[in-house]
């Protein structure tokens, strides 16, 4: 699989790592060069400086021949727009981009894009551990 | 009409005021603190402090009831966020969004904000109509109608002594009005001469705009 991640925070990076480890081809975007830091020295993939709301920077990261996107900066809206852009721009077949917001995540669901709350997922898994 | 704008920088600020002076009712949502205190103090109780993207922030601005919602930021991200929860969440008749970077026009118009103000487009022909030293200028874009308008001036050259009626205008196009120094403008009848200085207000339809460059050129 062909992945192009958007920000290299913890979970970007995390998740370039086992997708590297699985020989997946991934392309990991930030606009911060100390974040790449964060990447093992093993890593195979490529690394590109840039912002994956700005077109230019998405073809750079050869978007069209992606068969993943995934938007996970600490923004909520560049998250979502670079994912809708990857969506109807470049017709990327699998999209997921993280919404912190449970009710912005709702409704950029119901615009037919494919968002992950953290803040729903980690309430129930705290919740599940509370009632065990 | 009740407006809500989003970004409470220059802009937002004096976008408010203006409407506050037409008689609107106007609402600035901001995130800083300290933005919000200066509009209080300067424009009354016109702030709403929080993010414009926030669905629980939209509905205490009471968006629902908005006739037009138009977001500002200096963040295109956040714009297009605003914008598209504001027209199909809260189904707000009138959504406009800055867009900052010139090429995202047409992705915020993909992703359903149709309505878009290119700040530094909208800079660029001010500037070019102000100096004379550009043989084009665009001066309004009408949407709905598919056309777009422009002045074209005259300069020393290839233009001159050409009869309206030769100039290869792209299809559909209409020279609508002629200004000549000194003299009364004028609807221009097609054998006119053209003259150095002249000035032509063009009607052309929307995607051309290239064909009429090449005019000038």
């Amino acid at each position: 699989m062909n992945v192009v991640i958007m920000g290299c925070g913890r979970v970007g990076a995390e998740l370039a790592h086992l997708l590297d480890a699985e020989e997946h081809k991934v392309t990991i975007l930030d606009i911060d060069p100390d974040s790449f830091d964060k990447l093992a020295p093993d890593f195979h993939g490529t690394a590109l400086l840039g912002d994956a709301t700005d077109e230019e920077a998405l073809a750079k990261a050869n978007i069209a021949e992606a068969d993943a996107f995934v938007a996970v900066t600490r923004e909520d809206d560049k998250n979502a727009m670079a994912a809708q852009i990857a969506k109807q721009i470049f017709n990327v077949p699998k999209v997921i981009c993280r919404i912190y917001d449970p009710l912005r995540e709702e409704f950029y669901e119901s615009l037919g894009l494919e968002g992950i709350s953290p803040t729903v997922v980690f309430a129930r898994l705290l919740k599940e551990k509370l009632e065990k | 009409m009740y407006v809500i704008i989003v970004g409470g920088g220059d802009v937002g600020r004096h976008l408010c005021k203006e409407f506050l002076n037409m008689g609107h009712e106007a609402l600035v949502i901001e995130k800083e603190a300290k933005k919000c205190e200066c509009l209080k103090d300067e424009l009354g109780s016109v702030a709403l402090c929080g993010d414009g993207c926030e669905i629980t922030v939209l509905t205490k601005a009471g968006t629902a009831r908005a006739d037009m919602f138009i977001a500002v930021t200096d963040e295109d991200d956040d714009n297009l966020a605003a914008c598209q929860i504001a027209k199909q969440k809260f189904n707000v008749p009138q959504v406009i969004a800055k867009v900052n970077n010139p090429k995202n026009e047409h992705i915020f118009a993909k992703l359903g904000v149709e309505r878009t103000v290119d700040a530094v487009a909208l800079m660029l022909e001010n500037i070019k109509a102000q100096t004379a030293v550009f043989p084009l200028t665009h001066l309004l874009s009408l949407r709905e109608r598919g056309m777009e308008l422009f002045l074209l001036r005259v300069a020393q050259g290839s233009l001159v002594g050409k009869q309206v009626k030769d100039l290869s205008l792209p299809l559909g196009s209409v020279v609508s009005l002629l200004i000549r120094e000194e003299r009364e403008s004028r609807i221009p009848d097609p054998d006119t001469v053209l003259e150095p200085g002249d000035q032509l207000v063009c009607l052309i339809p929307r995607g051309s705009e290239e064909s009429l460059r090449a005019i000038v050129s």
